[in-house]
C-alpha cells in the first residue's frame, strides 16, 4: 500500500546539521514555543509545584509509550495498554480488600502487566494473529474483566505507604513518578541505541524477512517487546492507582489514544522501523505541557482532546504536505 | 458446491446462532418466539448498519474507528436542527444525516488516499475530534425527548408489515449493499484493493481513491444511524455510542472479515452482528450482569480471528511463512 522509493543522496549531510534538521530538534522548538506562550498566557504557569505538578499530565502515559515506541518500531501496535492499567488496578484493589501489603501490591500489579502482555504475545508472535485486532480484543477483554469484578463499585483504602509511588516527592518539587520516568526513559534509550536487541527491533520493523535471515528471532523479539509493554502498563497502573487512590473499571480510559499519539508525535514511523527515544520525550513534555497550559486557562477537558487529535493527524500530515508542495 | 456451502463461515455462523439460541431457550424459552427475534433484530440494526459499512472499509486493508463518534455528531447536529425547525419535514433530516456522515466519511478518506497517512492514526485522530466538536457545538448539553418533534422521533418506530422502519433499513442496507459488493465494479475493486494492491493497481483500480470510497460509505450509513440512534433513544448527547466503534470491528471479525483485508461478506457482517446482537439482548433474560458484555465481545473477537486466522491458513500459498514459523 505504501511504497517508498528510498534514495541514495550523493553527498551525506554533517552530523550537525543532520542533528538541526531533525524531527527532534523541531519537537524541541515547539516544546520551547508552548512553554513561553503558557508562560505569557497565565501568571500561575512559572511556579516551581505547578510545573510539578504538569509532570503528572504524562510520567504515567509516557512510561508505556518507551514500551509503545519499541513496539511501533518493530511494526506491530498494542491498543490494550490502558485496559491492562484497568485490570493491574483491579487486581491491586482485590488484594487490598484482603490486606495484602505495598510491596505485595506492586507485585501484583506488575505480574498482572507481565501477565497480560504475555497473553497478547502468545497470541501475535504464537499464532501469527494481526497484533490490531488482537489487541481491540484484549482491550475488551481485559478492561470487561474488570467491569465483571468491579460492576458499578469502586476499590479503595489503599495503605498509606502505597501512596508514595503516586504522590511522593523525592526531592523539593521532584515527585517520585518523575524520577521514575526520567530512569526508564534512559533505560530505554540506551537499550534502543547501544544494545543488540535495540538494533534488532529497528531490523525487525524495516525488513522482517530480512531480519529473519540474519538470525534474528523474529518472533521471541516481538514476545519481548509485548512483555515490556505489559511491564510498563503494570507500572503505570501502580503509579496511577497509588495517585488517585481508588479504583474504578473506567480507570484510564481512552489513555491507548493519547499513548500512540505520543509516539507518532515523537517522530516514530506508525508503519515501523525508525523513531528515536528522544523523540518521544520531548512529545510528553510537548504533550503535558499543551494539556496543563490549556488546563490553566479553564479549557474543558473533551476540547483539549481536539488538540491532541489535530496533533497526532497534523504532525503526519503536514510535512507530507509539505513534500507534496515542495515537489510541485 | 454444496459442500462448500456448509462448510462455508456463514454456514458456520448460522449454525453457532442456532446453538446459542438454543442454549438461551432452555433458560428462557421465550427468546425464540418470532416476536422477541423480531425485537432483537430491530435492537440490532444499527450495529448491523455501521458492521457492512466497517466491512467494506475492512476489505481495502483498512480500518474506520471514527465510526461511533461520526454517529453521535450526526445525530446530535440532526437533533439541534430538528429543536431550531421542528417543522423540517423527515426526508431532509435523513438527508443532512446521510450527507453529513458522508462528508466526515470523506475527510477521513482524503486523509488516507492523498496524504497516505495509515487509517488506524487517520481514525483514532477523528475519534477524538468528532466527539470534541459535537461538545463545541452542544456545549455538554443534551438535547432531550421533550425537545424533539414527534414526526422526528416516530420515524424509526413507525411500522410497515409489521416491523418497524429501523428493521426494514437495516435489511434494504444489506440487500443493496449484497449486490453492490458482488454485482458491481465499485464492489469487486474493493476486494481487489484488499486482497491485492499492486495486481488491482495494474488492472487499472485506484486503490486510494477505492480506499476513499469505502470510508464515503461507511461515514455515510453512520450518519444514517446516528440519526435513527437518537430519534429511537429520544436523546442526544456527547457520549452516546462510546465505545461502540469496537462492537463493530468484533462484528466484523466474527463475520469472518479478514483484517488483512480483501476477504468478507455482507452476510457474515450481518450475522457477526447478529451473533453481538443477540448475546446482548440475552444476557440480561438469563440473569447475566450486563457488565459481562465487555469482557464477552472481547473473548468473541479473540476466538474468531483465531478462527479466521486457521481457515486462511490451509491454503499454503507462502512457504516463506512457514519456515518462520517453523524457527
Amino acid at each position: 500500500m505504501n511504497t517508498t522509493v528510498r534514495s541514495i543522496p550523493d553527498r551525506l549531510r554533517s552530523p550537525f546539521e543532520q542533528r538541526l534538521k531533525s524531527w527532534e530538534s523541531l519537537l524541541l522548538l515547539v516544546a520551547i514555543a508552548i512553554f513561553v506562550a503558557n508562560s505569557f498566557a497565565s501568571p500561575y504557569f512559572l511556579n516551581a509545584w505547578n510545573l510539578s505538578d504538569a509532570t503528572f499530565n504524562f510520567t504515567e502515559k509516557a512510561m508505556i509509550a518507551f514500551a509503545m515506541a519499541l513496539l511501533i518500531i518493530s511494526g506491530e501496535i498494542d491498543l490494550s495498554v490502558a485496559a491492562i492499567i484497568a485490570l493491574a488496578s483491579t487486581a491491586m484493589g482485590a488484594a487490598v480488600q484482603m490486606g495484602v501489603g505495598t510491596p505485595g501490591l506492586v507485585f501484583i500489579g506488575l505480574s498482572v502487566g507481565l501477565l497480560c502482555g504475555a497473553f497478547n504475545g502468545i497470541l501475535v508472535t504464537g499464532m501469527g494473529l494481526p497484533s490490531i485486532v488482537v489487541t481491540i480484543g484484549t482491550m475488551s477483554l481485559f478492561r470487561g474483566i474488570s467491569f465483571i469484578v468491579l460492576g458499578d463499585q469502586a476499590y479503595g483504602g489503599y495503605p498509606a505507604s502505597f501512596s508514595y509511588f503516586g504522590q511522593g516527592y523525592v526531592w523539593w518539587v521532584i515527585s517520585f513518578e518523575f524520577v521514575l520516568f526520567a530512569i526508564i526513559a534512559v533505560i530505554y534509550a540506551v537499550l534502543l541505541r547501544k544494545a543488540n536487541f535495540g538494533r534488532a527491533v529497528y531490523a525487525i520493523g524495516n525488513n522482517p524477512t530480512g531480519a529473519m535471515f540474519s538470525g534474528i528471532r523474529v518472533q521471541r523479539v516481538k514476545f519481548i517487546l509485548f512483555l515490556l509493554t505489559g511491564l510498563m502498563s503494570g507500572i503505570a497502573a501502580v503509579c496511577l492507582t497509588a495517585r488517585l487512590g481508588s479504583t474504578r473499571p473506567s480507570i484510564a480510559t481512552g489513555w491507548e489514544l493519547e499513548i500512540v499519539t505520543m509516539v507518532v508525535l515523537g517522530g516514530v514511523s506508525i508503519l515501523g522501523g525508525s523513531g528515536t527515544i528522544v523523540g518521544v520525550v520531548i512529545a510528553a513534555f510537548v504533550m503535558g505541557l499543551v494539556t496543563f497550559g490549556l488546563g490553566l486557562l479553564n479549557v474543558p477537558g473533551i476540547v483539549m482532546s481536539i488538540v491532541i487529535g489535530g496533533l497526532l493527524i497534523g504532525v503526519i500530515a503536514l510535512p507530507r504536505l509539505w513534500t507534496m508542495w515542495r515537489s510541485r | 458446491m454444496l459442500k462448500r456451502l456448509i462448510t462455508s463461515r456463514e454456514a458456520l455462523l448460522v449454525g453457532a446462532i442456532g446453538l446459542l439460541l438454543i442454549l438461551i431457550s432452555t433458560r428462557f424459552s421465550g427468546f425464540a418466539a418470532p416476536s422477541n427475534l423480531a425485537n432483537v433484530f430491530n435492537d440490532t440494526s444499527p450495529l448491523i448498519l455501521l458492521a457492512i459499512g466497517q466491512m467494506i472499509v475492512i476489505l481495502t486493508k483498512c480500518i474506520d474507528l471514527s465510526v461511533a463518534a461520526n454517529l453521535a455528531l450526526t445525530g446530535m447536529v440532526v437533533s439541534m436542527v430538528n429543536v431550531a425547525m421542528p417543522g423540517l419535514p423527515i426526508i431532509f433530516i435523513v438527508a443532512i444525516a446521510i450527507g453529513l456522515g458522508a462528508l466526515l466519511g470523506m475527510f477521513n478518506g482524503i486523509l488516507v488516499w492523498k496524504l497516505q497517512i495509515p487509517p488506524i492514526v487517520v481514525t483514532l485522530g477523528t475519534m477524538t475530534i468528532f466527539r470534541g466538536i459535537i461538545f463545541l457545538l452542544s456545549d455538554g448539553k443534551w438535547v432531550n425527548s421533550h425537545e424533539m418533534s414527534p414526526a422526528f422521533k416516530a420515524f424509526p418506530r413507525a411500522e410497515i408489515l409489521g416491523l418497524p422502519v429501523l428493521s426494514w433499513i437495516a435489511i434494504f442496507a444489506v440487500i443493496v449493499f449484497g449486490i453492490v459488493m458482488t454485482r458491481t465494479t465499485l464492489g469487486r475493486a474493493f476486494y481487489a484493493a484488499g486482497g491485492n494492491p499492486h495486481a488491482a493497481t495494474y488492472a487499472g483500480i485506484n486503490v486510494g481513491k477505492t480506499q476513499f470510497w469505502a470510508f464515503t460509505i461507511s461515514g455515510a450509513l453512520a450518519g444514517l444511524t446516528g440519526y435513527l440512534w437518537v430519534s429511537r433513544f429520544a436523546v442526544a448527547y456527547v457520549d452516546i455510542a462510546s465505545g461502540f466503534e469496537l462492537d463493530v470491528v468484533a462484528a466484523c471479525v466474527i463475520g469472518g472479515v479478514s483484517i488483512m483485508g480483501g476477504i468478507g461478506t455482507v452476510a457474515g457482517a450481518l450475522l457477526g452482528a447478529l451473533f453481538l446482537g443477540i448475546i446482548k439482548n440475552a444476557l440480561p433474560v438469563v440473569d447475566i450482569s450486563p457488565f459481562w458484555q465487555l469482557a464477552i465481545s472481547g473473548g468473541a473477537i479473540i476466538i474468531a480471528v483465531i478462527l479466521n486466522a486457521q481457515a486462511n491458513r490451509k491454503k499454503g500459498r507462502i512457504i516463506l511463512k512457514q519456515a518462520e514459523q517453523a524457527s
